[in-house]
């Protein structure tokens, strides 16, 4: 889990970060208590979760909604209570462990 | 203009996940929201705060836009210099593209630290939107008081107790106070409503000189709400006449919403934990006041739009 520090030489001046949005490297899932469960026969593809996503968690591809990124997901439900069909569910995180 | 949901998907991402801010917090989704509204290069500046220090932890950042970040009181200041140095190399041919400027700050760094350089900036008329996303208190550093706090709240700095039924004073009118620059655009928007939000803020974007815009963002910590409910509280606080939609455009006082039927204040005051004390039958009087204040308010505010 430990990554390497760089020494100062190897810093950009003034401590620039030249890597944009490299935050994508630092995953969040690890926060979460409560995990969404999609039911995909009730949705409309609205995108509501994708667009309220504080952390742009909800995976889209070719216009279809398909899950969450669990990587990164914190499990605050914004995307359960947006949801106009009430097809995202959530549940607690243990019972997902092994 | 209305903005679809589907032809957002193909915008790139320009605040990514891996970001540290709490489950629930509404800063990041207007964040996101924002950067979607425009087609326009963006070049972002930071005033410190909750969205600051938990974007960019080094070596970190979720910024996908250039940034920068330089102290707590002068965002528009630091935004104000990028323009003017974009103003000068555009004007020596060496950038061709259009590219557009936004400061964040949170209500800490736009009501109280940072309002003499928003004030200034304002004033010198740069090309730029100074952006407020309101979560009424210095949430980064433990629910302290601002000039955003709103009345009877309880904050680490003015609790409740025996004596206190916590903050006394009302919190600033900072849209009002913008729109006292004569500046080309400024509006409030909220969460609950994203259409009226995105147009104000693709609006503010793209207009020619110094916009600004002031936006409600739920705190879960500090508003003590369940992670799940930034959005509902922020229709609460819409219904309530809390919190008024409004934008001046070039003077124009326009009203973008009026609730149906004005919900009592106490639907917004029950359902947080910042105001638990209020509750009491003491301080009965204090939400009587506080309605008082927000009915008179909203009066006014009606009479400004409809000249």
């Amino acid at each position: 889990m430990k990554s390497k520090l760089k020494g100062y030489k190897e810093i950009p001046i003034g401590g620039l970060i030249l890597d944009a949005g490299n935050a994508k490297t630092y995953k969040t899932g690890g926060w979460r208590s409560k995990r969404p469960i999609l039911d995909k026969s009730n949705c409309i593809n609205c995108y509501f979760c994708w667009f309220y996503c504080p952390d742009n968690s909800v995976d889209v591809k070719d216009k279809d909604v398909k899950g969450f990124k669990l990587d990164y997901c914190k499990g605050c439900g914004i995307c359960a209570v947006v949801c106009p069909k009430k097809c995202i569910k959530m549940e607690d995180e243990d019972k997902f462990e092994e | 203009m209305a903005f679809i949901l589907k032809e957002l998907l193909d915008k790139p991402e320009k605040l990514t996940s891996g970001h540290r801010l709490c489950p629930g917090c509404g800063a990041p989704i207007l964040a996101k929201w924002i950067m979607m509204a425009t087609d326009f290069p963006l070049v972002v500046a930071n005033a410190t705060g909750c969205l600051e220090v938990s974007t960019t932890i080094y070596p970190y950042t979720a910024w996908n836009t250039p940034w920068i970040h330089n102290a707590f009181e002068n965002a528009a200041a630091t935004i104000a210099g990028v323009e003017s140095a974009y103003k000068s190399l555009s004007r020596q041919g060496k950038i061709k593209k259009k590219v557009k400027f936004i400061a964040f700050g949170g209500d800490g760094g736009t009501y109280d630290i940072g309002i003499q350089a928003l004030s200034g900036a304002l004033e010198r008329g740069h090309d730029m939107v100074y952006i407020c996303y309101d979560n009424e208190g210095y949430m980064n550093t433990g629910a302290q008081r601002s000039g955003a706090t709103p009345k009877g709240a309880s904050t680490t700095t003015e609790p409740a107790g025996k004596v206190s039924y916590g903050k006394k004073m009302r919190h600033k009118d900072l849209t009002a106070i913008a729109a006292a620059h004569h500046i080309p655009y400024a509006a409030q928007a909220a969460l609950s409503n994203w259409q009226d939000l995105m147009k104000k803020a693709k609006k503010a974007i793209e207009v020619d000189g110094p916009a600004f815009l002031n936006i409600l963002s739920p705190c879960v910590r500090f508003w003590r709400i369940p992670d799940d409910q930034t959005i509902e509280i922020s229709k609460l606080a819409v219904e309530t006449n809390f919190w008024p939609l409004f934008e001046i455009d070039n003077g124009k006082w326009i009203l973008n919403y009026k609730p149906r039927e004005r919900k009592p204040i106490m639907d917004w005051i029950k359902v947080q934990g910042r105001y638990k004390h209020l509750l009491q039958e003491k301080n009965k009087p204090v939400i009587e006041e506080i309605q008082k204040e927000i009915d008179e308010y909203f009066h006014w505010l009606e009479k400004r739009c409809s000249d």
